[in-house]
């Protein structure tokens, strides 16, 4: 942890939402992610960075506990999540529990196929939520935080595959967002968009900071300096480092790190 | 290039495509052995059938006398044993693919089950009229009755339903999965809320080619004890005192719209050959219906899912 953060943190305008430590994570016999230790910071906007394979989805993924969906997955340490402390990945948080409190925009727009209202209200209707009225209200404002509204309120009925690329992943972003979570993560989620498209995603992104914390993978290391707070720079399942944006793009102390930003690697 | 290595690869593409005619002609012929045979077959059985076709065709018991005798026992027989056999075919099956695909854990018990599904869709209809006479007719007490026979065609469906509801179930990608488990939704509620309704054109086209299987079948229904005459209905579903609903037609006893058909053309009257060939006509109809039916379902269901 760079000094500038800890200072940050002494002084109270900075809070943690959640810490990673000595997280190792393995697919069957292969060890993807080595003894990950890092922090990520309330209303701040975390990036992972690096080359393809480096293992920053894994890390995400481990955020919602996706990989609990497919067999022979293990993981070992600690994600614990603030303010109650609680171990997403001790084996007695059901997952579904921290998919309550997290959500994740996926990397391919993945609407379902059903109208952009059901859409939007799938994850009130998980939860349980039968009244028309607060739905309904719910759906508007996560179209809203999605910069969505204005362009489906005539037609909230109609299929969603009906919309545009980046209008169907804003309007997966409005899905994460109608549950009101705690994090939001982000896997690479310009990757499948246009640049005017990503525009608007990244304008998005920063501002719903305000409200949540937010983790985006991304690829793009333009896009990682756009709209991120903190960066970490992972390669090989390790984070090599992690530090607020300006200095891992100024002025890097790892000479790895330094390599993979100025393009010399990767 | 000179002239002469131009002409060479000249050459060799003209050997190359003269194999591309070749094969086109054997195929066409090939494509034209299964073709022809069925015209032939369909207009060979209008031209003996078509003439016999009629309001009392349909409205007819069965009769000593050709020209009197219709199909009305058989094609209410052959509703009501397929109505049985998908109302337990259809749930049976669905939820047996669904706990294949998402339930079951990838062992070697599961490997098992695959398999014997697999090796189920081959075993030859009559052996499943063998076990139906065991199981049904006696050991439960069925008795020879459309209860009987809609069961033993579900159970010889039950491979075709579980096989297409699968391949359904699997052309749904992962990431619609994921994206409902992300929001927080269990299994049940993936499931229930998406795979299942994503995979309803699929599950339905496998519903009805297994349908259209089952109305053809006659060996197993002999063998569960199908009468051949029979010039009574079945009690009405429907009756005009409280509840309203009988199922005393569940017990009754049948027949179908192919033993119908063998009946009459083991008569040595030439009319009844017609009878036999109109009665084909019929069936032939309905299972194409059925089959129209399902390409349709298909294509409607589909044009609205795009991944």
């Amino acid at each position: 942890m760079s000094k500038v953060t800890e200072g940050q943190l002494a002084a109270g305008s900075l809070v943690l939402k959640a810490e990673t430590k000595r997280l190792n994570f393995h697919y069957g016999a292969f060890q993807a992610l080595k003894s990950i230790s890092m922090p990520l910071y309330e209303k701040k906007v975390t990036a992972l960075i690096g080359p393809s394979g480096c293992g920053k989805s894994t890390y995400l993924r481990c955020f919602n506990r996706m990989h609990d969906l497919y067999p022979g997955n293990r993981y070992e340490g600690e994600i614990v999540l603030y303010p109650d402390n609680t171990n997403l990945l001790h084996p007695h948080v059901d997952p579904i529990e921290v998919r309550m409190r997290i959500s994740m925009v996926f990397q391919k727009p993945n609407p379902f196929p059903k109208s952009i209202y059901e859409n939007v209200a799938y994850g009130l209707r998980v939860r349980g939520e039968r009244k028309a009225s607060i739905v309904d209200d719910k759906v508007e404002q996560a179209l809203r935080g999605a910069a969505l509204w204005d362009e489906v309120k005539h037609r909230l009925k109609h299929l969603a595959f009906n919309l545009s690329g980046g209008q169907q992943q804003r309007l997966c972003i409005a899905r994460a967002l109608a549950t009101e979570p705690e994090i939001l993560l982000f896997d690479e989620p310009t990757s499948a968009l246009d640049p005017i498209a990503t525009a608007s995603i990244e304008e998005l992104i920063t501002d719903l900071k305000s409200k949540l914390t937010i983790l985006i993978v991304t690829h793009n290391m333009q896009q990682a300096a756009r709209v991120s707070d903190y960066t970490a720079y992972m390669y090989l399942g390790e984070v090599v480092e992690f530090d607020a944006t300006d200095t891992i793009f100024i002025k890097p102390k790892n000479k790895a790190t330094e390599d993979y930003i100025t393009g010399r690697f990767g | 290039m000179d002239q002469i290595a131009l002409k060479e690869i000249r050459d060799l593409i003209a050997r190359h495509k003269r194999r591309d005619v070749i094969f086109a002609a054997v195929g066409l012929l090939c494509v034209s052995i299964a073709a022809i045979t069925f015209t032939a077959l369909v207009i060979d059985m209008v031209i003996d059938g078509s003439p016999r076709l009629s309001w009392d065709f349909f409205t007819n018991f069965p009769s000593r006398r050709p020209a009197h005798a219709g199909i009305l026992s058989a094609w209410v027989g052959s509703t009501l044993v397929m109505l049985v056999t998908a109302v337990s075919a259809i749930p049976v099956g669905v939820a047996g693919a669904v706990y294949l695909e998402e339930y079951a854990p990838k062992n070697w018990f599961t490997a098992v089950i695959e398999i014997n599904i697999t090796n189920l869709a081959g075993v030859p209809s009559i052996v499943y009229g063998l076990l139906a006479l065991g199981l049904f007719v006696y050991a439960l007490g069925l008795g020879q009755s459309i209860l009987s026979a809609g069961l033993t065609l579900g159970l010889l469906i039950l491979p075709v339903v579980i096989v297409a509801t699968r391949e359904a179930i699997r052309s749904i990608p992962g990431s619609i999965r994921e994206a409902a488990y992300a929001v927080g939704a269990t299994k049940w509620e993936t499931t229930w809320d998406h795979v299942l309704p994503y995979s309803l054109p699929g599950i339905m086209t496998g519903v009805i080619i297994g349908m259209a299987r089952a109305i053809g079948e006659t060996a197993p229904i002999i063998t569960i004890g199908a009468l051949t005459f029979i010039a009574f209905l079945p009690p009405s579903p429907i009756t005009s005192t409280f509840p309203f609903v009988s199922f005393e037609w569940l017990m009754a006893p049948f027949t179908v719209m192919p033993i119908q058909m063998f009946n009459w053309t083991s008569r040595p009257e030439a009319a009844f050959h017609q009878n036999a060939a109109a009665a084909g006509l019929v069936l032939l109809l309905m299972t194409l219906s059925m089959n129209a039916l399902a390409i349709y379902i298909r294509y409607r269901l589909r044009k609205r899912i795009k991944w």
